[in-house]
Order: structure tokens, then C-alpha cells, then sequence
């Protein structure tokens, strides 16, 4: 249980949301320290459950670097509080002794120099490791793991095997529920012959098809672990139709269905549940005002913004897991369970260091054997990085000014425009840029790097329009992602303005002219979710730009100023 | 996989669709797509009767997946019995060219006030129900639809 000392109170929140932070006996072990597998899994268990969660891996089978963002803007209710912190903020807040290994882990400042010296993150061999340790130790029949989702999308293989490689990896795990987002771009049949292929049940009580408005997969399911009923609903990320290409997904509806899921938790409750979790897709700031709005779910397990937090925030009695991306984490979350109640919880989030935690030999073998048709490939050294190259961050990132010089240059544009993924692995300066690193930041189902005219108008209200996916005060608003990026154009942006007015200055780089409303401008871009775009795929237009330069050297970007945060 | 979950049945569901299909009498029609102009014209189309808030229930997406098909339902509190029943319920879009969107028109043999279809908008705009009661009294309510480009996810 948590005792009354270890929570702090984000304030007096008009959400209501409190934050039990620490990392536990890991934080005080490991200043300046490496840590063992034995630190990492450190954990006095409590109660009947353990609850594990991975989330947002987005196909990466091997250990990678992945730098957490330097600006994470909240707005309304969500501002300045978590997860909506980042470095000494973050670190004060979470306790998080500076220059730590947990540092390296989720904060952003000086990243180049802590991933030299606690290497790299995540692969799926060392997940497996953890989770099998967490199993002998518990007891398999205790423990119950679920996947967020984001899962077979974002890297070659998995673009090559249509995300067939990671049901077979998280098979292989042992995931039992999940639910989804990246998954729908492989299109209605795939998705459905996949889900088939799953050994985890493929939970989404938000989809339905648009013509009956009949459940198209699987709500909910109840598991029995350690004597517990726990029931599990699954929310995919709700606005899929929007944010990704609706033509693949012509059948179905979407949408956050709040009544729908107060009614699985009521009929869930109903049949008996002692634990109602809600395995969500929504985003970290959507599930914090849904736990306001419906009763009686015990636990949301957050995906799709990326949030790593080495504590739970709670809401009323629901409290809010956020598990981080790319395998670089896993959430344990224990639970003791009395009087069909969760009387208290224990968490941790465990971080996957690579060079500390012994493979597990059959999943190495498995991942082999899925990127040995493609090695040759993916090992294609195309040029090197002199910079950090790396994506998060609401407003720009360098891998992502990469992306728009490559397409500025190779499709002779003006203007550039790149969507704000939150996925993609983070180079350090001197690394090698293979073929592999660039699909990590570019393999989609619709890679097509178009080029158009485009007006100053036009422009204008893309950016506005993304602005409010980001920005509006009301998180049911809230896309998830971050800015579109824009190679070759500069502006201001005050966040705290409405829509239509949080833009303004824009600005031509190369002549240092405002850009002018009625004026066409040659813009390309990548990742249109129009159906029938033409294009060169993204990857050939970044591998031919970095092969052209081989050196690759990225300027800090001041393109955009920022107010109202 | 379980069998699919409905919350409405299908019978419910043609029925609905049949109801709005039969009233193909439009709404009073209005031709200016401004959100006060379009307030005031809807007052002076019912003589500007004094309308009250509540008793719709408009289920509209905040955020329409495809502008071309935005779901709409509309559920009248109402016993709908001889005496007192909902005549019929007024749908207007305000930024549409034409305002006037549909009619569902009910008796008291409906049993139920309630009707869906679905309508088209071309942007982010207000929704407004006006529920004309059998003894003339007026309701009303109406919901913001966000009709968006997007934005890319995480």
C-alpha cells in the first residue's frame, strides 16, 4: 500500500490528480551507478496480482537509444503538472537523482553523454527477460500481461511482414489482452487476420462497424489471476479515422464512447469483477478527465502519448499508469485485492537496460530469425550523424529536420512539411545512419512524400488546424502527436490562444519574408491520409539525401517561437 | 470473439432510418451561415416563441471521423401518449449554406421520440434541435461538431 508519505499532491487540481511518486529502492541505489538486473527488478510484492504493462513498442525489436522530449507543453487543467514535466522539473518532481541511470532513462538533458554511459534501451530479448523473472518469482497464474498497443507498426520488418512479426513476438511474451492504434494502417482484412493470429484477445469496445454500429472486435474480457476476477476493456485510440488514413479503414467508426465503456465497467461489475482495468489507447491527458467522468474502473493503463513516469497519478480511486514507449519500460503494478475492493497497490516502472539484463535465448533466437531475410539490408551503412538526432518534443526535433531538409532538397520544395510521430529511434553523434535507422523513423503503409502548391493561407490553417489537435484546453479535443514540422518556414506560436489565432509570422527562411496568404508555394510533404497520393516512398528520399551528403550535421532549429506556455 | 455487443437493435436501427427517410420535409429554410444570424432566425421562425433548454438528448461525435457522414440521434424526453407527444424535432447546422437540415416528424404511435440519420458538414460547426411539443411549447439545445483535418498521432 501506499502510505500517506509517499504521495504529493500535484496540487489542488481541478481534475482532482494526485501523484505517489519514487522509484523505490532503485532511485536511492543507483546515483552515478549502473544498474543490475537484480536493482531493476527489485520489488517487494504485495497483495493477490501483478499487473504488467507494455505499450507504444512500435516494432522495435532491438535495444535502441531513445531521447524523452525537452518540451512537453500542457495545457488547461494538465499544465505543468505530470506528465507534462520534462528534465530538472521532471526530476524534482519524481525524485529522480540528476545524472542517474533513471535520468538517462526520462529526462532529456544531457542525453548524448548519459547514453554513453548507460548504453542503450529496450529489445525485446531483455523485455522477455524481465518478464519472465517477474513470473518465476510471482507465480505465472498471479500475473497478467497486457499490451497498450502500437505495437506491429515502425520498423522494416514489421512494414515487410505486414506487423506479422510482432504477433509472433508478443506471442511469444505472452501478452493476453491488447488493444490498438498503428495497427489499423494495415488495413480492415489484415487487421482482422491478425487479431485471429494474436494470442492476446484484441480488445476495442470503441470500434464499430458504420453500418449496424455493432461491436467489430471483442469489448472486454475477464481473466481469473491469483483468485481475482479482473475484468479488462479495451480503447483504441479514438481518433484513428483522423489522425491515419480513414480509406483503410472504410467500415469502421470510432470515437471515445464514454457511456459505452461506463456500461462495460456496469456489466463488467455486474458479472462479478473484482478489478476493472481499462486498457487504453486514448492518451495520457484524455484518460486523467475520463477518470473523472466515469465510475468504477480501478486502473487506466495509458498509451499513445508516450508518457514515462516512474509513479502512478490517481483520480478519485482510479489510478493512472503511464508505461513509456519503444520497450525502453515495463509497468508493474501490483495489486492487493479485498472485499472485491483494491485495497492498495504497489508500482514500479521498470527500466529495460540493455547492457544489464541477460537476454532471454529464445526470444533472441526469434528476432533473429525475423530480420535475417532483411539483415543485409537494414545494415546498409548510408551515411553518419555528427548530431543527436532524435524526434520527440512538441515542436520540433532533429531527426525530423532531417526528414524536411531531405525532402526540401531531394523534391526541390520551398516548403516542407513532417508529421509530429512520437516514435522513431534517437541517433547519437558518430553513429551510423543505416538503412534500419531511417525506417525506425519513417516505415508507414502510406509513405508517399508528395509534392503540391500550397498557399500561405492554406498553410496557415494546417498549422492551426494541428495546433488545436494539440493545444485546445480540453484534453476530449486533444489528437495526441505533436506540431507537424516545417522545413523552410518559420513562426510563432502561442498555445494558449484559441483556434484560428495561436499562429502568426510566418516566415520564408530562405528569404526572410513573411509568407504571403494568397501566394502559391511548392510544398512536399510525407504521411497523407488522402487516399491515392503520389510519391516517391519517404525512405528513398532520406536515404538518397544522406547518402548524397554521407556527413550529416543538424543546426539547432529557432524557427519557432513559442508563447502562452 | 464474443458475439457483437449491441445497444441498439437493428429493428430499432431501420426503423429510425425509415422514420427520417419518410420526412423529407425540410426545415424552414435559412440561407445565412452565421452562428448569431442563425440563432435569431431560428427565434423568428417559431414567432419568437420562448424556447426552453433540456429534454433533447442530441448525440453528435465532438469530433465528426468524416465530414461527409456525421451520425446524428436525437431523443426527446417525452410520455408520448394522445395528450402530450413530440410533434417534431428541427434540425439546423449554422454553418451550412442552408441552415435547415431535417424534420423527424412523430405521433404518438412513434412510442419514442427518438430518430438518428446521418447529415454533411463541411466544417467545424454548431448543431441545434428545436423540439416542437403538442401543446406548442418549444425545446432546445445544440452541440459543437469539430470538423478537422487532423493532426498525426503518436
Amino acid at each position: 500500500m501506499i502510505s500517506r508519505r509517499h504521495f504529493l499532491h500535484a496540487t489542488a487540481a481541478a481534475h482532482a490528480l494526485a501523484v505517489a511518486s519514487g522509484l523505490g529502492p532503485l532511485g536511492r541505489a543507483a546515483a552515478q551507478q549502473r544498474l543490475s538486473e537484480q536493482d531493476i527488478l527489485r520489488f517487494e510484492p504485495l497483495g493477490q496480482v501483478t499487473i504488467l504493462h507494455v505499450t507504444d513498442i512500435h516494432a522495435q525489436l532491438m535495444p535502441l537509444y531513445f531521447r524523452e522530449p525537452s518540451i512537453n507543453l500542457g495545457v488547461g487543467p494538465a499544465k505543468g503538472k505530470p506528465p507534462h514535466l520534462t528534465d530538472q522539473a521532471f526530476r524534482d518532481h519524481f525524485k529522480v537523482g540528476g545524472g542517474t541511470a533513471e535520468a538517462h532513462a526520462l529526462t532529456a538533458d544531457d542525453f548524448t553523454q548519459l547514453a554513453r554511459t548507460y548504453g542503450r534501451m529496450g529489445g525485446m530479448d531483455r523485455v522477455a527477460r524481465l518478464i519472465s523473472a517477474v513470473r518465476a518469482e510471482r507465480g505465472a497464474d498471479k500475473v497478467l500481461l497486457l499490451d497498450g498497443g502500437d505495437t506491429w507498426q515502425g520498423s522494416w520488418t514489421a512494414l515487410q511482414t505486414r506487423g506479422d512479426d510482432m504477433v509472433q513476438v508478443m506471442n511469444a511474451l505472452g501478452v493476453e489482452a491488447m488493444t490498438s492504434h498503428w495497427e489499423f494502417t494495415y488495413g480492415e482484412d489484415r487487421v482482422k487476420e491478425l487479431a485471429e493470429k494474436s494470442k492476446a484477445a484484441f480488445l476495442a469496445q470503441n470500434v464499430r462497424d458504420n453500418e449496424w454500429q455493432e461491436a467489430v472486435f471483442e469489448p472486454r474480457k475477464t481473466f481469473e489471476k491469483g483468485g481475482a476476477k479482473i475484468a479488462v476493456i479495451g480503447q483504441a485510440f479514438p481518433r484513428t479515422p483522423i489522425a491515419n488514413p480513414r480509406w483503410m479503414i472504410p467500415k469502421w467508426e470510432f470515437g471515445l464512447r464514454e457511456e459505452d465503456i461506463q456500461k462495460q465497467v456496469d456489466e463488467a461489475r455486474a458479472e462479478g469483477a473484482d478489478v476493472v482495468i481499462l486498457l487504453s489507447h486514448n492518451g495520457f491527458d484524455v484518460d486523467a478527465k475520463l477518470a473523472t467522468r466515469v465510475n468504477g474502473i480501478d486502473v487506466i493503463l495509458t498509451a499513445h502519448t508516450h508518457d514515462a513516469m516512474p509513479g502512478v497519478v490517481t483520480a478519485g480511486r482510479t489510478i493512472l499508469v503511464a508505461s513509456g514507449s519503444h520497450g525502453k519500460f515495463i509497468s508493474r503494478l501490483d495489486l492487493d485485492i479485498r472485499d472485491k475492493k483494491v485495497s492498495g497497490y504497489r508500482y514500479k516502472l521498470l527500466p529495460v537496460f540493455s547492457d544489464a539484463i541477460t537476454p532471454d535465448p529464445s526470444m533472441a533466437g526469434l528476432i533473429d530469425a525475423i530480420r535475417k531475410p532483411f539483415a543485409a539490408e537494414l545494415a546498409q551503412e548510408i551515411g553518419r550523424t555528427e548530431s543527436l538526432l532524435f524526434r520527440r518534443g512538441n515542436f520540433n526535433g532533429t531527426f525530423d529536420d532531417l526528414i524536411a531538409q531531405a525532402m526540401l532538397a531531394e523534391r526541390d520544395a520551398e516548403i516542407a512539411l513532417t508529421p509530429g510521430f512520437r516514435w522513431g529511434a534517437t541517433l547519437l553523434p558518430g553513429d551510423p545512419i543505416t538503412f534500419d535507422a531511417i525506417a525506425n523513423a519513417t516505415a508507414i503503409t502510406y509513405p508517399a512524400c508528395y509534392r503540391m502548391e500550397m498557399t500561405g493561407a492554406q498553410l496557415k490553417d494546417v498549422l492551426e488546424d494541428v495546433a488545436d489537435n494539440i493545444f485546445h484546453p480540453d484534453p476530449y479535443f486533444q489528437g495526441g502527436g505533436d506540431m507537424v514540422r516545417v522545413g523552410g518556414v518559420g513562426y510563432a506560436i502561442d498555445v494558449s490562444a484559441p483556434m484560428g489565432r495561436r499562429i502568426s509570422d510566418l516566415t520564408l527562411l530562405k528569404t526572410g519574408r513573411p509568407l504571403e496568404a494568397s501566394k502559391a508555394y511548392t510544398v512536399a510533404g510525407w504521411a497523407s491520409v488522402n487516399q491515392g497520393t503520389q510519391g516517391p516512398p519517404i525512405w528513398d528520399v532520406v536515404k538518397s539525401h544522406v547518402a548524397r551528403h554521407k556527413t550529416i550535421r543538424i543546426e539547432p532549429n529557432a524557427a519557432v517561437k513559442v508563447t502562452g506556455a | 470473439m464474443a458475439g457483437p455487443i449491441v445497444y441498439r437493435t437493428r429493428r430499432n436501427v431501420l426503423h429510425m432510418a425509415a422514420l427520417a427517410a419518410a420526412t423529407s420535409v425540410i426545415a424552414p429554410s435559412l440561407s445565412k451561415a452565421d452562428s448569431k444570424a442563425v440563432e435569431a432566425e431560428i427565434k423568428k421562425l417559431y414567432d419568437g416563441k420562448a424556447m426552453s433548454e433540456g429534454r433533447i438528448k442530441l448525440d453528435v461525435p465532438q469530433i465528426a471521423e468524416n465530414g461527409l457522414v456525421v451520425p446524428i440521434t436525437v431523443d426527446v424526453e417525452s410520455p408520448m401518449t394522445e395528450q402530450n407527444y413530440v410533434k417534431a424535432v428541427h434540425v439546423y447546422a449554422d454553418g451550412n449554406p442552408l441552415p435547415g437540415v431535417l424534420t423527424f416528424r412523430f405521433s404518438p404511435l412513434s412510442g419514442r421520440a427518438s430518430a438518428s440519420t446521418r447529415m454533411r458538414l463541411a466544417q467545424t460547426q454548431n448543431i441545434v434541435a428545436v423540439a416542437e411539443m403538442s401543446d406548442g411549447s418549444l425545446f432546445t439545445t445544440k452541440a459543437e461538431v469539430k470538423v478537422t483535418i487532423g493532426g498525426c498521432g503518436g
